[in-house]
Order: C-alpha cells, then sequence, then structure tokens
C-alpha cells in the first residue's frame, strides 16, 4: 500500500518520529496472555496435577512397601514345644535347637530359658510364679540368614517325628497375610489413581474448551483475514502448551515438596514413637527416583493434553465457522 | 472476477433466503448491494466471500469453480478478498497497528518488511496518530477505518464492506465514501453492502438491490 496517495482523511500533522519508534516495540501474542478462563485454567490443571501427582506417589510409596513385605521372610523362627507325658522339657528343647542349628540358613538357636519364660508369662499370671507347677510351652528362638533363608518344610520334617510336641512357626501365616492385604491396598491404590487420572484428564478437557470458548472471535477473525488452519492450531495449541505446562509444574513442584517435607520430617523424627509407626507402614516416605519420573511424565502429558485439546477445539471451531447462521442483513 | 449463475442458499431444510441470484462483479468496479434489513445482504456478501456454499447454482470466483475449490485452497483465496465487518472484529488485544498488520503476520511476514506499509496505510485512513491505541479506545468512527484498513492492507482485488457507515455519522460517512472511492480509483473492485439510501445517492455507481430472496441489478 506504499502507493496509495497520502490523501488523508484528516488533515491534522501526524508525529511519525515517536510514532515509529514505538513500532519497535514486541508484537501481541496472537493469543491474549492470560484473561480470568485462562488463569482459571492453570490454577485447576495445578490443583489436578497436584493430586495426581499425590496419589501417584502414594501408590508408588504403598507398592514398594508392599514389595519389601512381600520378598521379606521373617528375620526370626520360632520352635513351641508343649509339655508332654514323659517328656523332658529341656532335652527336647537341647534337641530341637540342634537339628535346627544344622540346617544351613540358620544363623543360630537360643532357647529362652525359665526366667524369660515366666518374665513373659508375668503380665498374664503375676510375679513370683513357679513356672514348674504349670505346664508351660517353651520357645526355641531361631535366627535366619535373611539372605538364604532355610528350608523350613524340611526343618519341621525333621522335628516332628522326633518330638512330636513341637510345632515350628515360621511367621509364614502373618507374612501371607501382610502381603494379600499390601496387594489389596496397591491395587486399591491403582484404582484410586486411574480414577483421579480419569478426573484429570476429563478436567483439563472441560477447563481448556472452557477457557477457549472466549477464543471464539479470535479464531473467526484469523480465518477470516486469511489465516491457514494450521497456522490458527499451532498458534493455540503452543498458547495452552505453555499454560497447561505452567499449571501442570506447578502442581507437580508442590507434590514433590510435600514428598520432600514428609521424608524430612520423618528422618528428623526418627526414633519417636510416631516416626517409627510411619516408617513401619510406608517405609521412609521418600517416592525414589520413580516416584519423581512420574511427576514429570505427568506435567508433560497434561500439557501436551491441554495442547490437544486446544488444538481439536480449534478445528472443530474451524470446522463449524462456515456453516453457522448469519446475523440478519 | 466474481460470477454468479443461479445461485440459491437454504439453512438447513428451511426456506430458499437467497433464490436465482446471478451478478457478476467485474474488476476495477464499484457497486452497492442494498435491500430491506434480513433480505440476505450479509448471506450474499458470505458467499461472496467464500464463507457459505450455495445450496445449488453456480459461483465463479477467480476463474475457480467454488465447489471445486478444496478447504486448504480457501485462505489463499480469501487473501485477495478484503471483508469490513459490520461489527468490525478488531482483536480488543492488539493495538490499532497491529490488527491492521494481522493480515500480512498471520502469512509469516517479519514485521520489518511491512511496517512501513502498515503506518502509511494508517495515516491515508487518518489513524496515524491511533497506531497504538487498544481497540476499546478508539471510537466507532476509528474502530471502522481500523477495519477497512485491515481489510486493505494486502491490496485486496476486491474489498467488501458490510454497512460500513451504520455506526458512523453523516459526514464520517462521506469520508469513508470518499476513501472507498479513492480505493476504486486505484484498482479495487468495491462491493458496499447499505441500506444507506443517502450514501448511495452520492456516488453514481451500479445498485444490486435485494428483496424477498431476489436480486435486481441496476447499472
Amino acid at each position: 500500500m506504499t502507493d496509495l496517495s497520502a490523501d488523508h482523511l484528516h488533515d491534522e500533522a501526524v508525529e511519525t518520529t515517536p510514532t515509529a519508534r514505538r513500532v519497535q516495540r514486541k508484537m501481541a501474542p496472537i493469543v491474549p496472555a492470560q484473561n480470568i478462563a485462562g488463569r482459571a485454567l492453570v490454577l485447576v490443571i495445578a490443583i489436578m496435577t497436584f493430586l495426581s501427582c499425590l496419589t501417584f506417589g502414594a501408590v508408588t510409596l504403598v507398592r514398594d512397601t508392599a514389595s519389601v513385605w512381600e520378598n521379606q521372610i521373617s528375620r526370626e523362627a520360632t520352635i513351641q514345644i508343649k509339655p508332654a507325658d514323659g517328656l523332658d522339657m529341656e532335652a527336647a528343647l537341647a534337641q530341637a535347637s540342634d537339628i535346627a542349628s544344622e540346617f544351613p540358613g540358620v544363623k543360630g538357636t537360643r532357647i529362652i530359658d525359665r526366667d524369660a519364660t515366666a518374665r513373659l508369662l508375668e503380665p498374664w499370671l503375676g510375679s513370683g510364679l513357679n513356672i514348674d507347677e504349670l505346664p508351660v510351652p517353651r520357645l526355641i528362638v531361631v535366627t535366619i540368614d535373611e539372605a538364604s533363608p532355610p528350608d523350613f518344610a524340611a526343618m519341621r520334617a525333621a522335628i516332628t517325628p522326633k518330638l512330636p510336641s513341637a510345632a515350628l512357626d515360621d511367621h509364614r501365616t502373618w507374612v501371607d497375610r501382610l502381603v494379600a492385604m499390601a496387594h489389596t491396598t496397591v491395587t486399591i491404590g491403582f484404582a484410586v489413581l486411574a480414577l483421579i487420572l480419569s478426573a484429570t484428564v476429563l478436567t483439563v478437557v472441560f477447563a481448556t474448551r472452557g477457557a477457549m470458548a472466549g477464543n471464539g472471535h479470535i479464531i473467526e477473525v484469523l480465518h477470516f483475514v486469511g489465516a491457514e488452519a494450521r497456522f490458527i492450531a499451532r498458534e493455540f495449541r503452543w498458547h495452552f502448551l505453555v499454560t497447561g505446562m505452567k499449571g501442570a509444574a506447578a502442581g507437580g513442584a508442590a507434590a514433590i515438596a510435600v514428598f520432600i517435607v514428609f521424608s524430612w520430617w520423618s528422618s528428623r523424627n526418627m526414633a519417636t514413637p510416631q516416626a517409627d509407626q510411619a516408617t513401619a507402614l510406608f517405609g521412609n516416605f521418600a517416592i525414589g527416583s520413580t516416584g519423581y519420573f512420574g511427576v514429570g511424565l505427568m506435567v508433560l502429558v497434561i500439557g501436551a493434553l491441554t495442547a490437544a485439546t486446544s488444538h481439536a477445539t480449534v478445528v472443530a471451531y474451524l470446522s463449524d465457522i462456515d456453516i453457522r447462521q448469519p446475523e440478519s442483513g | 472476477m466474481i460470477r454468479f449463475e443461479n445461485v440459491g442458499l437454504r439453512y438447513g431444510m428451511g426456506p430458499e433466503i437467497l433464490r436465482d441470484i446471478s451478478l457478476h462483479i467485474p474488476e476495477r468496479s464499484f457497486q452497492f448491494l442494498s435491500g430491506p434489513s434480513g433480505a440476505g445482504k450479509t448471506t450474499l456478501l458470505r458467499l461472496l466471500f467464500m464463507s457459505l456454499k450455495p445450496t445449488r447454482g453456480l459461483i465463479t470466483i477467480f476463474g475457480k469453480d467454488r465447489s471445486r475449490i478444496s478447504r486448504s485452497e480457501l485462505p489463499l483465496l480469501r487473501r485477495r478478498i478484503g471483508v469490513v465487518f459490520q461489527d468490525f472484529r478488531l482483536l480488543d488485544h492488539m493495538t490499532t497497528y497491529e490488527n491492521v498488520a494481522l493480515p500480512l503476520r498471520v502469512r509469516g511476514r517479519e514485521e520489518a518488511g511491512y511496517r512501513t506499509d502498515v503506518t502509511e496505510l494508517l495515516k491515508w485512513v487518518g489513524l496515524g496518530d491511533r497506531m497504538h491505541v487498544l481497540p476499546p479506545v478508539l471510537s466507532g468512527g476509528e474502530k471502522q477505518r481500523a477495519a477497512i484498513a485491515r481489510a486493505l492492507i494486502e491490496q485486496p482485488e476486491i474489498l467488501l464492506a458490510d454497512e460500513p457507515t451504520g455506526n458512523v455519522d453523516p459526514p464520517l460517512a462521506r469520508r469513508l465514501l470518499r476513501l472507498f472511492i479513492e480505493l476504486n480509483r486505484l484498482g479495487t473492485a468495491v462491493v458496499i453492502a447499505t441500506h444507506d439510501l443517502g450514501l448511495m445517492e452520492q456516488v453514481d455507481a451500479r445498485r444490486m438491490i435485494l428483496a424477498g430472496g431476489r436480486l435486481d441489478v441496476y447499472d
């Protein structure tokens, strides 16, 4: 349009120098930086990412703990010998102890002596108890090498024929229950994670579409000034990718901060009853590299999801733009 | 340049809004499109702008059959047509300068390459001192001129203006009309949709009158 005449509609003088200087400023982005819907979108994405990451971290924690429980064979087993007619308890204890200690994987055996047994029973039967007057079972503690545990079935088979009143308890029942409970917890955790992720996906999709609704006029103007569909889609995709990543990064960072704080709290309170209880249940509250990787992945996926939703909305809007009813005229 | 032959248009299963429209818009021509409100002026402009497809008849635009133009070809053809919307459709987050430069920006042109052209055009339409103002601050007439400048920046072969004087006072309407005449003198075909009889009486130009879905052309 440089060949147009300078026949201005207005005759007033125009200051060209300051104007030309001001033109140098950075052009406004085609998609406006932020509006209320955009800020709400960032907030919604941040909250949903935070919740998703917390759930993911918690599931990772429980799964790791369950795997420890599952792999951890009790460090000790117990042989219990019940009194029987004609049984020399001390000889039986020594014999069972000898049999057990011959097995590979047994680090040592320890017979709970009379005094210790009396002390064990003291809460129920009171002090000054003469243990010989009561048919009290006696115990042998078998310490096990966790790296290569002994064959408990063989040990049981070796002891029972010689001492029918002896019973070997390798705590398997208790461990099995714990493992079953851990599996259930992990399954529930994954189900909750799936629900949270579904809710996140739907929330992000609807919030993005909500934010996009306010940009319909921009898509329309770009379309009518001759912008190609892929140009318009690219502008919106990029804008919403950045918006989504901002929200997701904030949510992910907050979740990581929560895990770091818990981890720090648990290490600081080590050896206190509360911390011991928490550690016994959940390990040391560290989510490990898998957890951090998962949080990072979630941030990327949520950013990509936001971008993809805006892209789909633009494409749908553009295909719809030419068939809508015009205003009367 | 643009030719309609027995064109009809209906929305869905509704009645035909436009019936048997036949017209020819030659290069460098100047014409008014008039008719009562609701007669279908905007719809006819949308057909000219390829924003709608006719339900029957033949439209030839720049020598191409409209029904054979693919979606991917549309943006390139639209760049040869400038449109001034009744409601301006300026983007409120962009300055006047940025709004006018938008058609060039979406084509991927560098700002350094078009800065002078945009500045010159804005001065030509009398907005030289309103270049860095956001649209909400502009008056109705200034918005109208910004919308016209945006339609002209790519030097279109044809300019379609929908009620360009609908929001301005008579003196400014006359000035805008002078602008369109000047533009036509420089080689752009102009179609002005208006129901302002006073405006049409100022220029001896072809008149296309829409009524009852039919078009009568008075050369």
